[in-house]
């Protein structure tokens, strides 16, 4: 960027016909400041950007002066005279280069009222949870930065979502794939022997994660510009890195899926004899060294209440050759051909452990995807760019060293191991309650829920469906009467028990329920089957349903305003009334844009929006009558 | 909370208590007052293990005058920290409720290997390199040439113990391995000699069955236990296996290679002894002829693996003349190895007794039954002689030897028998000897003989009249509670059928159809889509898992359960296992459900013990599928030999007792599930065999003996009258209803949506009314000691 900052001579104009005040005009990434050539006039200015929503300009050519509009949220505005264009050119792009790079960032934290002292974390909260909910943000925009709602009003109705313990939790990582590596399955082309393998990232880094070894064999056979600190951690930790390079990426990975081959063959004579040829490939088929040794350590730290190695230390029945021999334990294998077989269980056991361990991992992980968004496509006759994968292995790395050095610093594992010694062997029902530490549960749009509940509703059976249908709805009063007194007089003999309910009772009731309600949204909307809204027009749907958070929104905020005991609600009403009315227009917009054959079906989705609107409208009606009536002398009906 | 037991003040350390914990206490309670033995039946899930030590510490701290001893023992270690932390629980209580004259002293004993500190001598891979690294710094000659050169090196750890002496105790306390281990760095003793040394002080001991049963470890260890201890055998379903195979040895031919270069190094060592110390082995022999077999009390150090044979039955006696001379013992060794090749090199299966074996010995190889007998003795006298001290090394020579003892000792209730080759595999030679234990009451007799009071309790001991018969004793008590539910918390099903309505079972000629094993893998397929946290699935065997898992990761069923469930599958690599089951609980707590897949009977004897001791409790094992009934191998001439045996000897019918092993063996499985009342889970036992002989009532063909070769034993099970169900133990039988005896794969998803949806609502802990499952102090005193019973029963 040429400079961080524009001066010019211009003339500030508080209105059009406003002659202007001469002065000059400098504005910075923040704020944009009038200095008035006479320093008693009153023009002086001193605007942050973040408060700039956007800028119109006069035209070159154009029988105007060259202006630059410069409009804010509030709706006010600020005009500035250049005196010629290239001045306004040189304003404008600058403008222009500040809002884009404020973006989304400076136009959300909007308006700070007077009333509201709001910390910057807070601040900072707000910006992320717009920025993750693009609804949110569309209601905020439409609403707040129109001055329908205030700030505080709009987030005062979500307070849930400010919680702090909530936003404090952290965000879900994205796990390794529950799918094998193995799974990987090439493709071939059908017409020659040539098969393709595809390798993302990702798929490296699970690769890297399961096998040790392979991403050892990596990082010293392949051509590498590894940083001295990483070679520094392989050599002291026991990795043997062999310093001279000796493949390219794309032999590496050729000999690894050969090796793969091998194995998967389940000829474990074929793989010995490639590998005593081929000392590479040894590599790949062999037992992963380092996997064993990583296995000595975590067996120190493994819960005693299922250490089995223990017990096997303890055994001096089974003495070689001692004790029974029950069922016969020959080795079928010799011992060299042995070395190069792994079972397909220790695989999964492994491929397990990584996917639960995997979150150590991931945060690096992400980084990489972000960087290489492209799919690596490698072919085993195709080089691959070595960046990428490089990168993986190296990441992966990093993050190991972390990890071990966290492993070791981690001096209470013995501690842990107790505690939960101490919770397998405790009686959870012989004593009181005992509070174990629970990871609250987080939905936080329970439409998720539901959904998933339909998807469940839908698979069982129709049955369940049918079933909540004959449930009987309608009671008469006096069965409802008859019931309550039973269930009193039960009490009365019986004391109260615990679950009030009967158990087959309250599940029936929930049941019918979770149904009803994932049934309901089933018909409004996401599910992508046979729904009427899916029938219409994207555009059109999309219109729709942010109408119908929009209405939401509004009664949400004009039915709490009730009663209005202060001018600051009877402001608020009015407002809310004002944007309610503007809705109207607005859906019957809607309905006229749709092709006739659907205009019935948007009348219908319509209709329910109208009534809501219509009570609000008529109730606000109502009340300013009573109020006018109560209150006829006072001019506009203030308090 | 604090009740009185008749003259007993129980402390027990939870608000509440089961009825069927008390009454559990109360029978306790009788064999103890009549210092006699007894046998006690209860469900898994209803707290045994805190009813025992609870009654019996409180009875001894109610019996001050005459002080008690409990020594408690477990199959695995890993029980055995379960029971010390319940203790640590206990003991806390008591001594908050009595203050400090209810201080106990507690420890749990294990081997060098769990015990050690010494990061040296931990370097070692296994059991037996880590016993041999101690040796090898703590041997008395080698501290003895320590003392005179400090080259040599010593273990810091046990050289401190040393020189604290008597100063070096433990104070009152509960002590874990892990707590020994801590508290050994922290003063610098050995923990592992410090434990055994407190064990004659300790008023708890919690250790492994073996310490007790096997006479080579009890011989040194369990020596002096006083007889006022009350002996407590834990999950002892299997106790009769544990017997046997204490006292059963096997020679393959690597075992005699190996004994063949152990007696050329010996042979060797004799030579430099007799240029360098010829006086050692001349005062050897003088103290041989003057019959002494062993140097009267060693070092403690110095101990190795005591005699196989049973304490009563060794010899008093000098030592043969022929062997008294090293040179002379090592020709009767070799000559005894060569005979043993020989007798390995045979074309058919041989079984033998073992007065006709020992016979042949005579007239083949010269070694009469006197010499053999003392083979242990000698040996062990010799390598103590020689100063040998990596005996990890001389394991081969000391099986043989010990096959000698055993074999020169017992006449009755063993066979040899001599395989030329594995049934299965009968193309690849690898002959095996073994000497097999077909009694078991032979070495649990001198526990019966020596303690005043054994226990011997499990989940699964039915049917309970059997166990006196195979352990030849006579208990004063013995009895079989119930399970008092409060609500119906476990729901064992039998699925009979698969998805697409055919049968399914492991019996031999259907468990590799193709149809069969889709069936089994849809079936978990849709029960992981629907259980929450762990489902645990058990297989017949370790090569029937194999084959499923690669059949099931071919047809991709395998991948659509990873959608669902992370997957675990036991190994025969036990440090593997551990990690996996480790995993496994891991991803249980976190949430992300897992499935463990693990075998029913392993096929390395008792290694892995999975399906014995691990507890699949709450979360961890929501579900457990049986996949098939596992049976034993009955093509295994052990097996055949055992169950003549015990047809002979006991009138035992062999369809009975095979159906009975099998029976508790799958019962053992699926019992893992229930830690608690307010625990559930779910049975799925996957095999139509069980449902035929439960419904018709009329006897199925086994398919696993259709295999087998003896026609007799075929149609012995033909006709067996009992059907396999009812010898279930009771709590899963009066659980499972007749409508969940015959379901196909779609009804057992139905029914576990339903249940699972049960469970999750509120319940009322205490009980409904009439029957109470949760009983509170007040409850206790209430009901006096009258009113008991009528309560429960």
């Amino acid at each position: 960027m040429a400079s961080a900052h524009v001066t010019k001579r211009a003339k500030y104009k508080t209105t059009i016909k406003d002659p202007g005040t001469p002065g000059t005009l400098r504005m910075t990434f923040e704020k944009i400041l009038f200095v008035p050539h006479n320093p008693k006039s009153a023009g002086k200015l001193d605007v942050e950007f973040r408060y700039i929503k956007g800028q119109k300009h006069t035209k070159e050519g154009s029988n105007k002066p060259p202006w630059l509009n410069l409009t804010n949220n509030q709706n006010g505005s600020f005009i500035f005279e250049f005196e010629n264009y290239s001045d306004l050119q040189e304003c404008r792009d600058f403008v222009g280069k500040v809002l884009a790079k404020g973006g989304e960032v400076s136009e959300k934290p909007t308006v700070a009222y007077p009333d509201e002292q709001l910390s910057a974390a807070e601040m900072e909260l707000r910006i992320k949870l717009l920025q993750e909910d693009s609804e949110l943000q569309k209601l905020h925009k439409q609403f707040v930065l129109s001055g329908v709602l205030t700030e505080t009003e709009f987030w005062a109705t979500r307070k849930k979502l400010l919680d702090r313990e909530a936003s404090k939790k952290t965000k879900q990582r994205l796990g390794f794939k529950s799918a094998m590596i193995s799974d990987i399955k090439p493709s071939t082309d059908g017409r020659t022997n040539k098969v393709t393998f595809n390798l993302t990232p990702e798929v490296i880094l699970q690769i890297f994660a399961e096998k040790p070894a392979v991403h050892r064999a990596f990082l010293s056979y392949v051509p590498n510009k590894v940083p001295g600190a990483l070679k520094q951690f392989f050599s002291s930790s026991s990795w043997p890195v062999n310093n001279d390079p000796i493949m390219s990426e794309r032999t590496f990975w050729t000999k690894y899926f050969r090796a793969e081959y091998l194995h998967s063959t389940k000829n474990s004579i074929a793989a010995a004899a490639e590998a005593a040829e081929d000392e590479e490939l040894a590599v790949f088929l062999k037992q992963d060294d380092i996997l064993a040794s990583e296995a000595r350590n975590k067996i120190r730290r493994v819960d005693p209440t299922l250490d089995m190695e223990a017990d096997e230390g303890d055994d001096y029945t089974h003495l070689p050759d001692h004790g029974i021999f029950r069922e016969g334990n020959k080795e079928m294998t010799e011992s060299q051909n042995e070395l190069y077989k792994r079972s397909l269980s220790q695989d999964i056991n492994r491929h397990a452990a990584v996917v639960l361990e995997g979150r150590a991992v991931v945060f690096l992980f992400e980084n990489i995807h972000v960087s290489l968004d492209c799919i690596c496509s490698m072919n085993l006759n195709v080089d691959v760019e070595l960046e990428d994968t490089k990168a993986v292995a190296e990441a992966l790395a990093q993050s190991k060293q972390k990890s071990s050095n966290k492993g070791e610093s981690d001096g209470d594992t013995s501690r842990e191991r107790l505690d939960r010694l101490s919770r397998m062997t405790e009686i959870e029902d012989l004593q009181g309650p005992n509070t174990l530490p629970l990871a609250p549960l987080c939905i936080k749009d329970p439409r998720d829920y539901f959904d998933s509940q339909q998807a469940n509703a839908l698979r069982t059976s129709g049955d369940a469906l049918g079933g909540i249908e004959q449930i009987k709805c309608g009671l008469s009063t006096q069965e409802v009467y008859g019931s309550l007194r039973e269930s009193i007089s039960s009490i009365k003999a019986m004391g109260l028990k615990e679950p009030i309910f009967k158990p087959e009772v309250a599940h029936q009731v929930f049941d019918a329920l979770t149904n009803s309600i994932s049934n309901t949204k089933y018909h409004i909307g996401k599910n992508p089957q046979e729904s009427v809204l899916d029938r219409l027009p994207r555009k059109t749907k999309e219109e729709l349903l942010h109408h119908w958070t929009a209405i939401l929104e509004l009664l949400k905020h004009f039915w709490a305003s009730y009663p209005i005991t202060t001018t600051y609600l009877y402001a608020k009403v009015n407002r809310l009334k004002d944007a309610m009315s503007n809705i109207y227009p607005q859906l019957e917009e809607i309905k006229g844009s749709v092709p006739s054959e659907l205009r019935h079906q948007v009348s219908l989705l319509v209709r329910p929006m109208h009534q809501a609107l219509d009570a609000a409208i008529q109730h606000y009606e109502a009340s300013m009558q009573k109020r006018s009536a109560q209150s006829g002398e006072r001019p506009n009906g203030y308090v | 909370m604090k009740f009185q037991i008749e003259d007993v003040t129980v402390y027990f350390p939870y608000d509440y208590i089961y009825p069927e914990q008390y009454s559990y206490m109360i029978e306790l309670k009788r064999a103890l007052d009549a210092k006699g033995h007894c046998l006690l039946e209860m469900p898994t899930g209803t707290g045994k293990t805190i009813a025992l030590l609870s009654l019996i510490t409180s009875y001894s701290l109610s019996k001050p005058q005459t002080p008690i001893k409990l020594i408690y023992c477990t199959r695995t270690v890993h029980e055995m920290e379960k029971t010390l932390a319940e203790l640590k629980l206990l003991h806390n209580y008591q001594i908050k409720h009595l203050g400090p004259q209810a201080r106990i002293l507690a420890i749990g004993l294990s081997s060098r290997k769990n015990l050690c500190v010494n990061p040296t001598v931990l370097a070692a891979e296994n059991r037996d390199s880590v016993d041999a690294g101690c040796r090898k710094l703590t041997a008395s000659w080698v501290r003895a040439m320590a003392a005179e050169n400090p080259n040599v090196p010593t273990c810091q750890f046990f050289e401190n113990y040393e020189r604290a002496a008597s100063a070096a105790v433990l104070p009152p306390g509960v002590y874990t391995l892990q707590d020994l281990r801590v508290f050994g760095k922290e003063k610098g003793w050995c923990p592992y000699f410090l434990a055994r040394h407190m064990v004659q002080f300790a008023n708890v001991v919690v250790y492994s069955y073996q310490y007790l049963l096997d006479p080579k470890v009890a011989g040194i260890i369990s020596k002096e236990m006083q007889k006022e201890s009350v002996v407590v055998f834990d999950e002892a379903h299997n106790i009769d296996n544990v017997c046997i195979e204490a006292l059963s040895v096997s020679v393959r031919r690597q075992t005699l290679e190996g004994a063949t270069r152990n007696l050329n190094r010996i042979s060797q060592e004799i030579d430099r002894f007799k240029a360098t110390d010829a006086s050692r082995l001349r005062a050897e022999y003088n103290r041989l002829v003057e019959g002494l077999a062993l140097r009267g009390n060693l070092p403690i150090t110095d101990n190795w693996l005591s005699n196989p044979a049973l304490p009563d039955d060794i010899l008093k006696e000098a030592v043969p003349g022929n062997i008294r001379r090293a040179e002379h013992f090592l020709h009767v060794l070799r000559r005894l190895v060569q005979y043993l090749r020989g007798r390995l090199d045979t074309e058919n299966v041989e079984k033998e007794s073992p007065v006709s074996f020992v016979a042949s010995i005579n007239s083949h190889a010269g070694i009469d039954q006197k010499t053999l007998k003392f083979c242990y003795d000698r040996l062990h006298s010799l390598m103590l002689t020689l100063e040998i001290t990596d005996t990890d090394e001389f394991l081969h020579i000391q099986t043989i030897c010990d096959f000698a003892t055993l074999v020169g000792t017992y006449g009755r209730g063993f066979s040899i028998i001599i395989e030329p080759f594995d049934e299965r595999m009968p193309h690849i030679p690898d002959p095996i000897l073994q000497l097999s234990c077909h009694d078991a009451s032979l070495a649990i007799k001198p526990v019966f003989d020596r303690f005043q009071s054994v226990v011997i309790t499990s989940g699964t001991l039915s049917p309970i009249d059997l166990y006196p018969r195979l352990l030849n004793f006579h208990p004063v008590v013995s009895r079989s509670f119930t399970m008092s539910l409060t609500r119906d918390c476990i729901c064992p099903m039998v699925l009979t059928r698969g998805s697409d309505q055919l049968p399914v079972s492991t019996k031999f000629d259907m468990r590799s159809d193709p149809g069969v094993v889709r069936n089994y893998g849809k079936l978990l397929l849709e029960m992981v889509s629907v259980v929450p946290d762990g489902i645990v699935c058990f297989f017949v065997s370790y090569s029937y898992m194999d084959g499923i898992i690669n059949t099931w990761n071919d047809s991709g069923i395998l991948k659509e359960i990873m959608q669902h469930k992370l997957v675990f599958i036991e190994t025969q690599d036990v440090v593997e296992t551990t990690l996996a089951l480790d995993n496994y609980r891991r991803a249980c707590d976190c949430g992300r459900g897992a499935v463990f897949f693990s075998v029913a009977r392993m096929l390395v004897s008792y290694r892995g013990k999975v399906a014995e001791g691990i507890d699949f409790d709450r979360h961890y094992g929501r579900l457990v599928i049986m996949f098939g009934v596992p049976f034993q191998y009955t093509l295994s001439k052990i097996l055949l030999a055992r169950l003549e045996y015990l047809r002979d000897t006991f009138q035992i019918k062999e369809g009975d007792f095979l159906t009975f092993d099998a029976l508790r063996q799958a019962a053992q499985c699926v019992g893992r599930v229930i830690r608690s009342k307010a625990d559930y889970g779910m049975m799925i036992f996957a095999d139509k065999r069980l449902l035929a002989r439960a419904i018709k009532g009329e006897p199925e063909i086994m398919g696993d003996f259709l295999l087998s070769s003896s026609s007799e034993l075929v149609d012995e099970c033909r006709y067996s009258r009992y059907d396999k169900r009812s010898k279930l133990p009771s709590w899963i039988l009066s659980h499972l209803r007749d409508v969940n005896l015959n379901l196909s794969t779609d009804m057992a998803l139905h029914i576990a949506k339903e249940f699972l949806r049960k469970m999750a609502q509120p319940y009322e802990k205490i009980g409904g009314s009439g029957r109470k499952t949760l009983l509170s102090e007040e409850d206790l005193e209430k009901m006096g000691d009258g009113g008991m019973d009528e309560m429960l029963y």
